[in-house]
């Protein structure tokens, strides 16, 4: 099987879907002639031209709110937001209208579209090109919001999202654009959202953990296993639907379970995770669920010093998996 | 800008219902009537009429049966119903999506939906076509009619309309989208970055401004440092243009001229109708603490439907005894209307859940 980029794994997956269906369109920022700020459209513009791979204005609200337009005309709209941090204007669009469309109109209107966002931190983006912000959007029946971590899954669940009937949100870490590298089958295959996938069997402790956690975690977990810890790694891909079996199963396989994720703990995913597990596995567990979340500070700094201190990294991750397996 | 000129001598009066005076200047000897002149023949010139009568009567129901105790909530069209009854028979209803507000009653039923239809709404009842109840009144939809759903957050439908315009373009349709709001939501983003998208890609649109003076409390002029709300188009490269929103006629002319415009390629249009809004912001407001009532009676007496009304009269296709046979129908039709919505069944509890993915869609069916 060919290895590929995830971000090479993301431009697949459009090209692809755009060749198989001409209702299929992007939209968003520097997408066309520049093929993206980080070049994951490079190419398209070329290929299908400028009436399907549109350059916008500057204005995030209109890129939401006119895909959300063209897709109940019938078009299925990739809207991109160049940076994850900048959805926030679009905000409106996303929960007020694309969310609710269904629901609102009795079944009547729908919008299936795909808004693409780059997040994370880790690439010297200061306060607003680093945040996490999937915890906004999970909160809100209506929209699926999904964060995969291979470049396997980045292009089987990108075509899953542009041919499902709903608003999904898809969030590329954009760190592992260039750093990760994975087997891409070839040709047409999806990823259904809503589904986990265990990438590390274990005994000890569990780590339930989704984008660039994932990639710690497996780091930690080689480190931990010279010491005998066995950890089991269950990456939930998808968080919104929500694998709520498979994070149940995950926290019974050890009774030890550790969450973790780049955004901030307050209210971040991993309570509703730890929520989930308390409701039907709390007799379980063998240990607290601790959670290893990003620090509560508006937003990760751009000085190298203090943007190592706010991100997690695998040390921490692993350290944070002994204490659990020591409990 | 297009104001419509009207130098026209005064020829007849018209006496209103609580006996007021009214003079219109519509007819000028040796010229046909203007509706004629604009394209439109006498059964247009009478269904505009008919439409803006048939929502008066409806929206001053809701406002009764909302007095009653019976429905919990109205907005209202009153004085509007000129701006609309002129902009729908401008627009091709078989082809053209309409993204109306929720002062667009008349619009809506020159579309398609009957009072039944909006009183299901108001009644908040299952067969309710905008929203099954879901929606308050007044947020219009129905898919079939290409009317698309709106919600409550002012503005947010402009860029949708300008979607729909992008579909049109990129599949080779000849269909324009309308959408229309009030002139305090001109101040959303979603207002300007709409536009110049629109401007930027020459989509085949027609932004329709009802600027009826106030948005709830606040009058125009503490929501626009600038004259009119279609100065604001020239910032997005496109035409802007002010027409008397009381004048059903002139309205038709200005819309007409933008959809056909739009129609062929010409890129969008920002009208403005200057109205006036007749009655409080809803049925929970009280506009006696913020607008004096001398200028409420002032606008009255420009009441667009004495107006169209007197219109019709001099050209000859409308009479007392017209106006009393189309009130009796009307006043029937909403009687039968209103029983019917009021002993309509509710949405079933269990179907709070439905319809919040696609995928649930097969086991609700029908
Ligand atoms: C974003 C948003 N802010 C506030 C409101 C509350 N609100 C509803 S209607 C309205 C006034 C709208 O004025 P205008 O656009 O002039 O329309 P009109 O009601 O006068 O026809 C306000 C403030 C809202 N619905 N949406
Ligand atoms: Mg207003």
């Amino acid at each position: 099987m060919p290895v590929k980029l995830y971000i090479d794994a993301v431009r697949e997956a459009l090209w692809e879907e755009m060749e198989r269906d001409s209702r299929v369109l992007i939209l968003g920022e520097d997408v066309g002639v520049r093929g993206g700020v980080f070049r994951v459209t490079a190419g398209l513009f070329e290929r299908f031209g400028e009436a399907r791979v549109i350059d916008t204005p500057l204005a995030e609200s209109a890129i939401v709110g006119v895909a959300v337009g063209a897709s109940a005309a019938g078009l299925i709209p990739v809207a991109e937001i160049q940076f994850a941090d900048f959805i926030l204007p679009a905000v409106n669009q996303i929960i007020s209208e694309a969310a609710k469309l269904r629901y609102r109109s009795n079944n009547d209107w729908h919008c299936p579209l795909v808004v693409r966002a780059p997040y994370g931190g880790g690439v010297h983006g200061a306060l607003y090109h680093s945040q996490c912000l999937e915890a906004l959007f999970t909160h809100v029946p209506g929209l699926k919001v999904v964060a995969p971590a291979t470049p396997h899954d980045a292009k089987g669940m990108l075509k899953a999202a542009i041919r499902d009937p709903d608003p999904v949100l898809f969030f590329e870490h954009k760190k592992l654009y260039r750093s990760v590298r994975g087997e891409v089958p070839e040709g047409d295959y999806t990823v259904p959202l809503g589904q986990a996938q265990t990438v590390r069997e274990g005994e000890d402790v569990t780590v339930i953990t989704y984008g660039m956690g994932v990639h710690w975690a497996l780091a930690a977990a080689d480190q931990v296993a010279a010491e005998g810890i066995r950890v089991h790694i269950l990456d939930l891909r998808s968080l919104r639907p929500l694998d709520e079996q498979a994070v149940v199963a995950a926290a019974r396989r050890t009774g030890k379970v550790l969450i973790v994720h780049e955004d901030h703990k307050f209210c971040g995913f991993g309570a509703e995770l730890a929520a989930l597990i308390c409701e039907q596995a709390l007799f379980d567990l063998d240990a607290p669920i601790q959670r290893l979340a990003g620090p509560e500070v508006p937003a990760m700094p751009f000085c190298p010093p203090l943007e190592r201190a706010y991100l997690l990294n695998a040390d921490r991750v692993a350290e944070a998996m002994r204490r659990l397996a020591r409990f | 800008m297009m104001e419509q000129a009207r130098h026209r001598r005064p020829e007849a009066q018209w006496r209103g219902s609580g006996g007021e005076v009214h003079e219109f200047h519509e007819v000028h000897p040796g010229e046909p009537p203007r509706h004629r002149a604009l394209g439109l023949d006498d059964a247009q010139a009478v269904e505009m009429y008919r439409y803006m009568l048939l929502a008066r009567l409806l929206d001053e129901r809701m406002w009764l049966l909302n007095r009653a105790g019976k429905i919990p909530f109205v907005v209202s069209c009153q004085g509007q119903e000129a701006a609309q009854a002129g902009a729908g028979l401008a627009l091709d209803r078989q082809h053209d999506y309409l993204l109306p507000y929720y002062r667009d009653l008349c619009l809506v039923l020159l579309w398609g939906h009957t009072p039944r239809d909006e009183l299901l709404a108001a009644f908040a009842k299952a067969a309710d076509p905008n929203s099954g109840g879901r929606q308050m009144p007044c947020h219009f939809s129905d898919r079939k009619l290409r009317i698309f759903s709106g919600s409550s957050p002012v503005g947010t439908q402009i860029p949708h309309a300008v979607g729909f315009a992008l579909a049109a373009k990129m599949r080779g349709e000849a269909s324009v989208s309308f959408v229309s709001f009030g002139e305090g939501t001109s101040n959303q983003g979603d207002f300007h970055e709409a536009l110049n998208f629109a401007g930027v890609h020459k989509l085949p649109v027609v932004f329709f401004c009802e600027n009826n003076k106030y948005a709830i409390s606040v009058p125009e002029h503490k929501q626009l440092a600038c004259a009119n709300v279609a100065d604001r188009a020239a910032g997005y490269g496109f035409e802007g243009v002010t027409v008397d929103g009381t004048d059903a006629l002139a309205v038709y002319q200005v819309v007409k001229r933008a959809v056909d415009k739009a129609r062929h390629g010409g890129g969008p249009t920002l009208v403005e109708a200057k109205v006036y809004r007749l009655v409080p912001h809803s049925s929970d407001d009280d506009d006696r603490s913020y607008r004096p009532r001398e200028e409420v009676e002032e606008a009255r007496r420009g009441d667009p439907l004495v107006r169209m009304r007197a219109y019709l009269t001099e050209v000859g296709l409308w009479d007392e005894a017209a106006e009393v046979d189309l009130r009796q129908r009307i006043a029937s039709e909403l009687d039968e209307a209103t029983a019917f919505a009021e002993q309509a069944p509710y949405p079933p509890e269990e179907s709070l859940y439905w319809y919040v993915y696609g995928e649930e869609e097969t086991s609700h069916a029908g």
